[in-house]
């Protein structure tokens, strides 16, 4: 009940948030309104690469503790981080095309994202491959944890090598009820991450508890 | 803290995978891999990067844009070489003098490049339009032309 409510809140909020990104902030100097879709594009990528970073943590907390626990949340922080991966990249195409004049392009950041989002898609489809629970968490918590060294490249990429994708904003490059908009969003798709974090999670022990009632039959 | 055959093993993967950052990082890629070269990066290269298909990163320079019957010129600089694109592709709409441009094409003979793609480097700055200030969209005035 109670995790119902807070999706329901966490809704809201992103409905208030929204209301910010279209409505309250204003349009651009140079691109108009197409630059809204930055209030959803970076708060993805943003909350992407938060929540790699937290299965980062929980796989190498599987390995250290050996805990069915640890490896449920690596395995549900993997799979929220690479939906909002995705998200960042769809969204990032759709905004390139009216404002780069193209819908992709193999620059460093883009190329880097791309190799991260199919990187992680693999390893959900290995973790399917395994049968044996131990051995599973073991072998994902270590492809999961190299995989992570492609988060930092991602990030850096753009300070590191000449790249079509512009560097980080921050609020002196930004008007300030962007910024608002901006982290409010940010928040919002927080929350909604968690939410789906937890529901993941959630369903994750049930598959569990199910397939160890069929194993003692 | 005793190592198996196994552990050994990964713990080589481990390195294996170390290394090949450090080299991507510190090693040949800067120079090898570069997603666009400079003005001045290609005409260092002298007779060697006529016809070569390259990716080309500047600044439109003020005054320089122009427009006639669909082939558009204008020149990319990095404040220290310029060069002369000509292109008859239509520029995105956010293109204008000033702003940063990556094309794609190859340099010609007669030190001209001809792009086959142009595409707008945008910055990191977001504002709303100062009172009467009007971004120029050459794109909007060719689309009508060719309509017509």
């Amino acid at each position: 009940m109670l995790f119902k409510l807070f999706g329901a809140v966490a809704l809201l909020f992103f409905a208030y948030a929204q209301y910010w990104a279209l409505v309250r902030a204003p349009a651009d100097y140079q691109m108009g309104d197409v630059y809204r879709i930055l209030f959803v594009h970076v708060p993805a990528a943003w909350n992407a690469l938060l929540l790699l970073t937290f299965s980062f943590v929980a796989s190498l907390m599987t390995l250290l503790k050996r805990s069915a626990t640890w490896d449920r949340l690596a395995h549900s922080s993997i799979e929220v981080g690479v939906l909002l991966t995705g998200l960042a990249l769809a969204l990032g195409s759709i905004w390139g095309r009216p404002t780069w004049g193209v819908w992709w392009t193999w620059d460093p950041r883009l190329t880097t994202t791309a190799i991260l989002f199919i990187l992680y898609l693999g390893a959900l489809m290995l973790r399917r491959l395994i049968e044996d629970r131990e051995r599973r968490s073991r072998i994902m918590a270590s492809v999961s944890i190299l995989i992570y060294l492609n988060v930092p490249i991602v990030y850096f990429s753009v300070k590191w090598w000449r790249t079509l994708h512009q560097v980080q904003s921050n609020p002196n490059t930004m008007d300030p009820a962007m910024v608002t908009g901006l982290r409010l969003n940010a928040l919002a798709l927080l929350a909604l991450s968690l939410f789906f974090l937890i529901f993941r999670y959630r369903l994750a022990k049930r598959e569990q508890i199910n397939q160890e009632k069929e194993d003692s039959k | 803290m005793k190592f198996s055959g196994k552990g050994l093993f990964t713990i080589l993967g481990i390195l294996l995978i170390a290394a090949g950052l450090v080299y991507l990082l510190w090693g040949g890629l800067e120079e090898n891999v570069v997603y666009f070269v400079t003005p001045t990066e290609l005409l260092e290269k002298g007779e060697a990067a006529v016809g070569n298909p390259v990716r080309l990163g500047g600044v439109v320079q003020g005054g320089s844009l122009q427009e006639k019957e669909g082939i558009v010129t204008f020149s990319l600089t990095d404040e220290v070489k310029t060069v002369l694109v000509v292109t008859t592709k239509t520029p995105p709409q956010m293109f204008h003098e000033g702003i940063g441009a990556v094309v794609e094409g190859a340099l010609r003979k007669d030190g001209i490049f001809e792009a086959n793609r142009l595409m707008v480097k945008h910055g990191n700055e977001y504002r709303p339009p100062k009172e009467g200030e009007m971004p120029q969209q050459i794109y909007k005035a060719i689309q009508q032309e060719k309509r017509s």
